[in-house]
Order: C-alpha cells, then structure tokens, then sequence
C-alpha cells in the first residue's frame, strides 16, 4: 500500500499547500511517494525530496508539464496509478481541476475537500459549506482523495533524503492549450484568499478612518474587509464586503474593528481560525464568536496595535 | 452549436441547514430548494452565447427526483430551449452522474457542456472534469469568462494565483464560476410560456449505467461549535495572545 | 411604460390558505375558469407562519377525502391545559372551564405552511397556474375607478431607482375578478380599504403581533398532541397577550407568542416579552436541553366582525386576513379564513355565470358558519381593554354562560398606533440579556428565518417623512421601532454624534408591524424585489 501525491509547483519552488497535502498524505500511508510533473523543475525534485515524509520523488520533466494542463497531467498520472492505493493532492483549484479527471478514469469515486483522515478508507469532509460534516468510507479499490491544506500543518521541509526517479513523459493532448496567466499582483492579498483579513464597520465613522486599518493591513500583509454598514454608508467600496451577500473568507486570523457582527457578517467570516474583534460596545454579537475580544474605542487601539505590531520582529510577509 | 447544460436542485443557499439527529443526512423535507447557484450561470452564459448567434439550441439537462424537474423549468423560463430530466430516487455521486450525462452526451452530441463548478450541496467540485474525462474531452473548469472562438473557446479561469487563459478545442465541457455573469431574473410572461416547452423524461435505469454508491456516508454531524472566546484588557495582551498562543501573527 | 398584459378570469393575490381556497373552489364549481395566483414569496408556505391548532371545518368541506389525499394534518390534539402565569409560578385553569371555543379535541396540530404547500398541489392539479416569486404591487384600475387587476414588481431596480442589466418590467394581470388574500394588512388591501372606504362605519381594525419559534426537545419534556396556552407574566395587566406551546410530531414544540399591539407602553419590546417568557420555569423546563430550530413573526389579525370591512368592491375581493375574518377567543384564522375564500369562489361563479352582483358575496357571508362564530366572539377582545383580570372575568360570563349571545357589541375605541404613549410617561424596561442557550438576540434569531433581499434595490419600507423618526418620534416614543420590529429592520445610531434612522431592509422578515404600530403612520411596507423574506420551513 502507497500513496501518490501530485505536487503543485511553478517549476522553480514547491507552492506551500503541497506541505499541507504532504501531511495528510502521510497520515493516510507512510510510503508516501511525490510525483513532479514539470518542465526544468529539478528544484522541486530536490526540495521535495528533502521531506522528511517523502519516501521517493517521481520526477518527469517534459515541456507539457510546465503549465498545469489537467488532460497532460491525467495521461501521466494514470501511467503511474496502478502501483499505489491512493493517489492524492491538495484540493486547492490546482487538484481541484486535476483529481476527477484522474478519478474518473480509474472508475473511482473521488472524496474530495477532506479534513481529517481517519484512516486509510475514512475521511472526514466538510459539506454545505462547512455547515455539516460528513465522515465517508471510500469503498473503492483506487482511492482519490483531494486534502483541505489549512486543516493539515505543513509537513517539515528538511532533514529527508528520499531517492529521485526520473520517468518519462506520457503522450500530450492536443485539446488544450495554455495562452496566459495573470497572476493578481496586488500590494495586498485578495480578500478571498488571503492568511489576515482585517475589517472595519460602521464604527469606522467615515472613510477617511480606513486608514487606520489599511496601515494594519499593510503592516500584516493582510486583505481589508468590511460590512455591509460600512458599505452602505459608503466608507469603502462594495469588493470589500464581507458577508453573506458579500464575500465569504475564512482566514487564519480575522480581525473585526467596529463591527456590531450583524448576523449577515458573521455569516460571512465564522469559519475563520482566529477572530479579533475590537469594539467600544462589549454587548456587540461580535464578541460572541471572538476567540479574542478588546472592549475599547477603536480610535485609540488601532494606533496602539499598529505600534505594538512593530515591535514584533517575527511578522511573515 | 449546441450547447447542453446541466442543473441541480439543491437546499437554497439562504436556508440554514439542519443535520439530522440520527446522522444519516440534513433534513430536506419543506425546506426552500432552488437551482444551485454556479448552475445559473451556467445557463445565462449559454443564453448568452445563443442571442450572440454562435449558438442554436440549448438542452437543459437534470438528475435528480421529481421535484429535479422544477431547475429545468427554470433553466426553460431563462431561455434554455426544451429539457431534460432523468429520474433517479436516491442521491447519486458524482462519478454516477457523470456516466449517465456521458450516455446523453453520445444522444444529444452538444458540442458544448456546461455546468456549476460545484454543487452546494455535497461541494465535491468533481463532475465537469469527470465527464470531460469519460469522453476524452478537454475541460475548462471555474470559468469566469468564455469567449467562442472558431471551433475552439477561449475560456479564463479563477485559479489561486489570478486568472489562467487556455483553449479548448470544441466539443468541451466547460465548469462555471459565480464571477462569469449576473443571471438574469425569469420574468412572469416567459416562466408561463416555459410551462409549455417540453420536458423529456428518462428513467436512470433505461441508461444502463451503474449508479450504485461507491462511498458509504458513515455519519453526518454538526461542526463542532466555537470555543467560548476571551476577553483580552489591553492591546499589549491582545498581540501577545496572537502571538504565542493563536500563533498567527 | 409597456408592460406585457395577461387576461383571467380570476387573479388572486396570495397563496396562504384563503388565496388557495379560492382557487380551488373555482376550480372545483368550474374547471374552465382560468385561475392565476401570485405568491410573493420564493415558494408556497415560505412566509406563512401560524400557531397553528387546526379545525379541519372548512376543509372537510373543501377536500373532504384530505386523509386519503394525504394532507400534512396528522397530530390530534389529545391533551389541553390552560396556565396562568405569576412570575415563578403559575395557576392551571381548569379546562372544561374553558370557553368551549377555546377546546380544541378535534383539532390538529399542524404546520400551516405545510398545510398550504399541499394545498398548492392540489389546486396545480386542478389547473390553477401558481406563480411563486412574484409579488403583486400595484392595483390597476379601469376607467370606471373598478379593479383591473394587479401588476407584478419590476424586477431588477438599483437602491437609487435606476435599471440595472438584469431589469425586467413587471407585468399586467388583468382578471374579470381580482381577490386580494395578502393575509393581515396586505399593502393593497389597506389601499383598496382606503380608496373604497370599505371600513366607513366599521371600528378601527386591531392588531396583534406573533411569534414563532419551533424547538426539537427533548423526549421526556414532549408529549404529542399536548396544546397548552398561557396568559398572565410577563406582560402586565394592561398589556393584551399570551403564549402557545404546541407539541407537535417528530419530538418538535412550537412555542410562540402574541401581543396585542394596542400597547400602550413604546419602552416595551414584544421580541424581548418574548424570549423573557421562555425563562419561566414552567416553560424553561419545557425547552430545557432542546434546540431551537425556527423563528418568525408576523402580525395578526385581532379586530372581528366589529372592524371587519366591506368585502366586496367593483372588480374585486377581500378574503382571509386582508379583510380580517380570524377568530381571536378561538385564537384560529384558517378555517375561517379557507371558508371566507370558499365562499368568495361561489361568489364569483355566480358572477361570471349568472352575473350576480360581487355583493352577493357580504350576503353569503353573513349566512356562513364563520359569521355566526364571528358574531359570538366579538366581544372578547374588546373587553381586555379594561384590563387582564377584567377580561378573563367578562369572557367567562360572555363566552361559557351566554356562549356570545349577549345582547350588545363591545368596540374598539382606537386605533393600535394611537394607543402609543410619550416615553416619558410610561416605565422603562429592563429586559435580561439572552443567554444564547433559551433567550436569543434578534440578530441569531433572524438569522433562521433566511430572509434575504437583495442590496441592491430599492428600501421596500418607505417613510413619509424621512426626518420624522429623528426628529420627532424619537424625542416623544424613544423610536418604538427600534423595539417593535421582530426582525432589528430599524436602528437609531450615532454617526459622529448625529443621530440617524437606520433601516436595514435586507433583515426584514414581511411581518408588517411597522405599518401597523408606527405611532404617525410614518412607515408603509411595500414589495420588495419578488422571492425576497423569509424561507420558512414547517412554520
């Protein structure tokens, strides 16, 4: 029994969430094999080798592979299938579109998004938006599996010495074909997907005072979000809306200033791992679901926060 | 062209969904159902296409119970042209639905599949690139914007990084993301002259196909709830929780 | 503006128990009548919310096979009991002491929105086409000042009142006979009341305001077929009000509350009432270690026959609510309700038919059962003005030794919204902060209810005088809106120390109490983009 993980990378690094996916993977075998698909990626051979978790590095280095095209992908994956039990990624939109492909081919029914491995069959996956979950056996012989990666820790990135098989291509499909990527080159992450998302309400008072949080935000490379009050109100524009009817996030930290937590907010950002909320008002809803609540006029604690923030050292871009 | 798109019926994305006390599932009796939302703009993106002139006809296509039928009416009332319905009286996985839609596939020969990129429901994100591989079809999946070119589309797609252009050769599945357009409401006068457009019905078990459950749901809980929080007195303590106890900053 | 235009026979507005009765019995005395109803919900039963005890009266003569049809009617009621409540403890009143209006052995315990979700089915088999998501918002008048029928709200307005991309107009329902079944005080309804003056000489019409929670209790706590009511704490003796708690299948409880809104106290917060009332411990124990699952509130009907309008008019009917045919002592409107458009589709074939005058319709009324149990209640209500003691004393004599025959008519001397006093005369109070496990805030409460409208249209409650609220009603009542509404639609707040009338439209839940209890009248609900509100379940 064996495990296939599909790395994602851009030919020059690992991207993080396959540390993530490496984790879980491991958790479901121990003989976790790495496949790299990619085109001058020797790098991330090397670098994924030196995972502790990582038992051998497949790597096939083809032109095809250098942007991820799910149909040459599925080709060369299925060449390698039939020796492993599980073949897996992280479930991010890059093995999102890759595994049905894969799956379907294996006449194998996928579990997607899961969060906790229970064990070599069973899996726990969030479904209606996380509102439920769902612990699943897969019956299949084959098992695809796609890995939420921020419910995994990052598996450690040195101290391994796994071997590095070259293999060869498989035939490329001629049905697609890469034009462009834009990657969003903002100052600050978007909103959808970014580790901190700090946001400001009603309790801003006007737009002017999102200064105030953007110098957070910057300082905390993160997103700045708002309510739909300070919307209305038109402190900032609708992008920045966070909420049922605006954007759903679910950051690792989420920072909540003036914000009362109406319930179409909360809606919006109770999954995140850590929620701050500063707030004059200590009856306001939104301390009832802070795992960190300041009762204190915004005006003075942003600045101080700010200041605090800067004595930190540690603070990761 | 043809284009045929695939609707589901799921729990309302407003309803707050309740899991059953005995584990077996969410409760869906009297609960508001609708057409699952990337669903909608699967359809308005392939009526777009159709009043653009590079498209002929449109085939609205659902699996599902009876009550199924009502996402097709509606997919009818915004300017699909006739439906179809295959009945089936349990939930299906995804690798089920994408055999039987592969069977119509090969029936209706559209040159153009489109459909959500996932279902809110069960959030697989799988039948799309399923289906595109049962047919050796390419895939564009999470489209935010189509453009029809000579046999071929033009597809942008939402990816982590940004967005990623390819082209696909057609006949191609395409999967949709809520941010390709804003559907359009079904007016009054059109959901009535949808009453009238046809509706083909086929029972799952005429197809031929194996929809049996390859996955056996063990038990579906409730999230496990927040943790009471705390209250922090000053801004220094507030960093320093964040710090050295959430460990995210 | 072109509008596309559709000719009934018959238009009804509204798909709750009076709208659909209508349809199906036009259905049943012809089936060649074309029938279109309207339902400005996202569904049939999704904004209908009742109690609901049932007497199946009406529909045994509507459906009288519905056992066999298989109608969501299945809980007899089996037990009763009668509580009057003091702060920690209570009085159990016994039940063959009741006014016999007020037992219920032969009813159900139902969810009404259920009960109009079936009813839906029948009358689609029927031929009546059902059109969910689209509210009527405008009555049409032909040259002779009769009712032409309605048009549907356009679709796709910005906040400012511009077209967005997706507009679509909305369209012409023309009809022989328009119904009007909005339920209580239907945005049409009050016009039609107005322009016709249909309540000239009638009693201002009462209003009461109810909520509903539904809870999954524990097995030991719940008894099905248990139908219990409570008066008494924590409202006060000059405050109308009191409680149901029905134990209906699947171990669920619905748990609800009216009150008069013929308060007098703007301090006073029903939502709050409420919830309070659930920490007695003869409830608490009730709902103890259960979940709460459902919530809504609507405002009800309360004022009877003495306030009960006109019904009739050039074009066009009231049926159900819209006029106001609930039953208070019986604490029931569907029976009556069903009956009301029952008779109003008898009416109306003979109008098409035979051409009878619409009047004719006042008249069957009058000969009907809902009448005669109208008639007997009057005076019930009417007698809480002088207080709860007084009231219960009056309803006994009136209700259990003269069975509402009486010989005089009590009346309703205002209107709720005058009943209203200044702030300042009236006692502060201090309601206990929820403790999320029994109480609730608004805000996890609305939450349930899944209403949601779109951000962007325009605000569907609409002031007469936008400064009004700041200026003036919250200097003399402290804004009673902040309170009144079940659903936090309105907040007072303080922008860089300036006050400012918030409305948070999106929240609101269709109950339409703001209307109602607005001490100037200062706010009308109307329509919302259609399929907007709330998504009840099994309310």
């Amino acid at each position: 029994m064996s495990v296939l993980l599909i790395a994602e990378h851009n030919n020059k690094e690992v991207r993080p969430f396959t540390y993530n996916a490496i984790t879980a993977a491991s958790q479901i075998n121990e003989d976790l094999h790495v496949l790299v698909l990619g085109h001058k990626a020797d790098d991330v051979a090397k670098s994924l080798s030196e995972v502790p978790n990582v038992k051998k590095v497949i790597h096939v280095d083809n032109e095809i592979y250098e942007n991820y095209i799910a149909e040459n992908y599925t080709s060369a994956i299925i060449k390698h299938a039939e020796n492993y039990t599980h073949i897996v990624s992280s479930a991010n939109t890059f093995g999102k579109n890759l595994m049905p492909r894969i799956a379907a081919l294996l006449d194998t029914s996928q579990v997607s998004d899961i969060i906790k491995v229970i064990s070599e069959d069973t899996f726990l996956r969030p479904i209606y938006a996380g509102n439920a979950f769902a612990t699943v056996k897969s019956n299949d012989k084959k098992k695809c599996v796609t890995i939420r990666p921020t419910s995994f820790d990052p598996a450690d990135k040195s101290g391994g010495s796994a071997e590095i098989v070259k293999s060869d291509p498989a035939e490329a499909s001629s049905l697609t074909k890469f034009l462009k990527k834009e990657e969003v080159k903002s100052d600050r992450p978007e909103l959808g997907t970014a580790r901190i998302v700090i946001s400001g309400g009603r309790g801003m008072q006007n737009g002017e005072n999102f200064k105030l949080i953007s110098d957070i935000a910057d300082k905390l490379n993160a997103a700045i979000g708002a309510s739909r009050a300070a919307v209305d109100a038109g402190y900032i524009t609708n992008d920045h809306q966070v909420g049922q009817t605006g954007k759903v996030v679910v950051p690792d930290l989420y920072i909540a200033v003036g914000i009362s937590g109406a319930i179409q907010h909360l809606a919006g950002m109770k999954e995140s791992k850590i929620i701050v909320a500063i707030n004059k008002d200590g009856e306001a809803p939104i301390f009832s679901v802070a795992d960190y609540g300041l009762e204190a006029d915004l005006f003075e604690a942003l600045p101080q926060f700010l200041s605090e923030l800067n004595k930190l050292n540690t603070i990761q871009k | 062209m043809k284009i045929l798109v695939a609707v589901k019926r799921v729990i309302d994305y407003n309803v707050q969904i309740r899991v059953k006390e005995d584990g077996s599932g969410v409760v869906t009796d009297n609960v508001k159902m609708s057409t699952n939302p990337p669903d909608d703009n699967a359809i308005e993106e392939a009526v777009k296409i159709k009043e653009a002139g590079k498209a002929k006809e449109i085939v609205a296509i659902t699996i599902g119970e009876e009550k199924a039928q009502e996402t097709v009416r509606k997919a009818l009332a915004v300017g699909a042209d006739r439906g179809i319905h295959v009945k089936v009286d349990n939930v299906i996985e995804p690798l089920a639905v994408s055999k039987i839609l592969k069977k119509i596939v090969e029936k209706e020969n559209p040159d153009l599949v489109f459909m959500g990129k996932q279902a809110i429901d069960d959030d697989c994100n799988q039948t799309g690139q399923m289906l595109a591989a049962l047919l050796n079809w390419p895939q564009a999946t999470f489209a935010s914007k189509i453009e029809v070119k000579n046999n071929a589309l033009e597809v942008t797609r939402e990816i982590d990084e940004g967005l990623e252009t390819i082209q696909v050769n057609v006949p191609a599945i395409v999967t949709c993301d809520l941010r390709l357009n804003e559907p359009r409401y079904a007016s009054l006068p059109n959901i009535m002259k949808a009453k009238k457009k046809p509706i083909e019905q086929i029972s799952a078990s005429d197809l031929g196909v194996d929809i049996n459950p390859r996955i056996e749901q063990i038990k579906v809980e409730e999230p496990p709830k927040r943790k009471a929080g705390i209250k922090v007195a000053s801004v220094e303590e507030l960093v320093q929780k964040l710090k050295n106890e959430a460990k995210v900053i | 503006m072109s509008r596309e235009v559709m000719e009934y026979d018959v238009v009804i507005v509204g798909g709750g128990p009076s709208g659909l009765s209508t349809a199906i019995k036009l259905k049943q005395l012809n089936p060649d009548i074309n029938v279109c109803l309207l339902e400005k919900a996202s569904e049939i039963g999704a904004h209908i919310l009742s109690g609901n005890v049932f007497e199946t009266r009406a529909l045994d003569e509507l459906i009288p096979n519905w056992k066999e049809l298989n109608a969501p009617i299945k809980t007899k009621v089996t037990k009763e009991k009668f509580l009057f409540l003091g702060k920690q403890k209570s009085l159990s009143w016994p039940t063959w002491l009741l006014p016999k209006v007020q037992q219920n052995h032969n009813n159900y315990i139902i969810s009404l929105a259920n009960l109009c979700r079936w009813l839906a089915e029948q009358a689609e088999g029927l031929g009546v086409e059902i059109f969910p998501g689209f509210p009527a918002s405008e009555v049409l008048y032909n040259d002779d000042g009769s009712v032409k029928g309605i048009a549907t709200q356009d679709m796709g307005i910005d906040k400012e009142g511009n077209k967005k991309d997706t507009y679509e107009p909305g369209m012409e329902l023309h009809a022989k006979v328009t119904v009007f079944a909005e339920g209580c005080r239907g945005h049409l309804g009050k016009e039609l009341i107005k322009r016709f003056e249909l309540d000239k000489g009638k009693n201002p019409q009462q209003y009461g305001i109810g909520f509903k929670e539904i809870w999954e209790i524990d097995e030991k706590n719940h008894s099905e077929g248990l139908v219990m009511h409570t008066a008494g704490w924590p409202l006060d003796n000059n405050t109308y009000g009191g409680s149901f708690i029905y134990h209906a299948e699947n171990k669920q409880v619905f748990l609800g509350y009216v009150i008069g809104l013929d308060y007098q106290n703007p301090h006073l917060s029903p939502f709050d009432e409420f919830q309070r009332f659930k920490t007695h411990p003869d409830i608490k124990k009730i709902i103890e270690g259960g979940k709460r699952i459902s919530y809504g509130a609507r405002a009800l009907i309360e004022g009877g026959i003495q306030s009960l309008p006109q019904m009739f008019m050039p074009g066009a009917l009231l049926v159900g609510c819209d006029a106001g045919t609930l039953n208070m002592p019986k604490i029931k409107g569907s029976h009556t309700a069903m009956k009301s458009g029952m008779i109003a589709a008898e009416t109306i074939y003979e109008h098409l038919t035979k051409n009878l005058n619409l009047s004719t319709y006042e008249q069957k009324f009058k000969e009907s059962w809902v009448y005669k149990e109208l008639h007997e209640a009057r005076n019930v209500k009417p007698s809480f003005s002088w207080g709860l003691i007084l009231g219960i004393l009056f309803t006994g004599i009136d209700q259990i030794l003269f069975r509402g025959k009486l010989p005089f008519t009590l009346k309703h001397k205002h209107a709720d919204h005058e009943a209203i006093k200044p702030a300042d005369k009236m006692p502060k109070i201090d309601y206990p902060k929820p403790d999320n496990v029994i109480t609730f805030d608004k805000t996890s409460s609305v939450y349930l209810t899944g209403t949601i409208h779109d951000d962007n249209q325009p605000v569907h409650l609409k002031l007469k005088d936008p400064d009004l609220p700041i200026k003036y009603t919250l200097e003399k009542f402290d804004e009673p809106a902040q309170r009144y509404c079940p659903a936090g639609v309105y907040e007072i707040q303080d922008v860089n120390s300036v006050q400012k009338f918030v409305i948070n439209a999106q929240n609101c839940i269709h109950c339409k109490t703001c209307d109602i209890k607005e001490p100037s009248q200062n706010i009308t609900w109307v329509t919302p983009e259609g399929g907007g509100g709330p998504k009840y379940g099994n309310m």
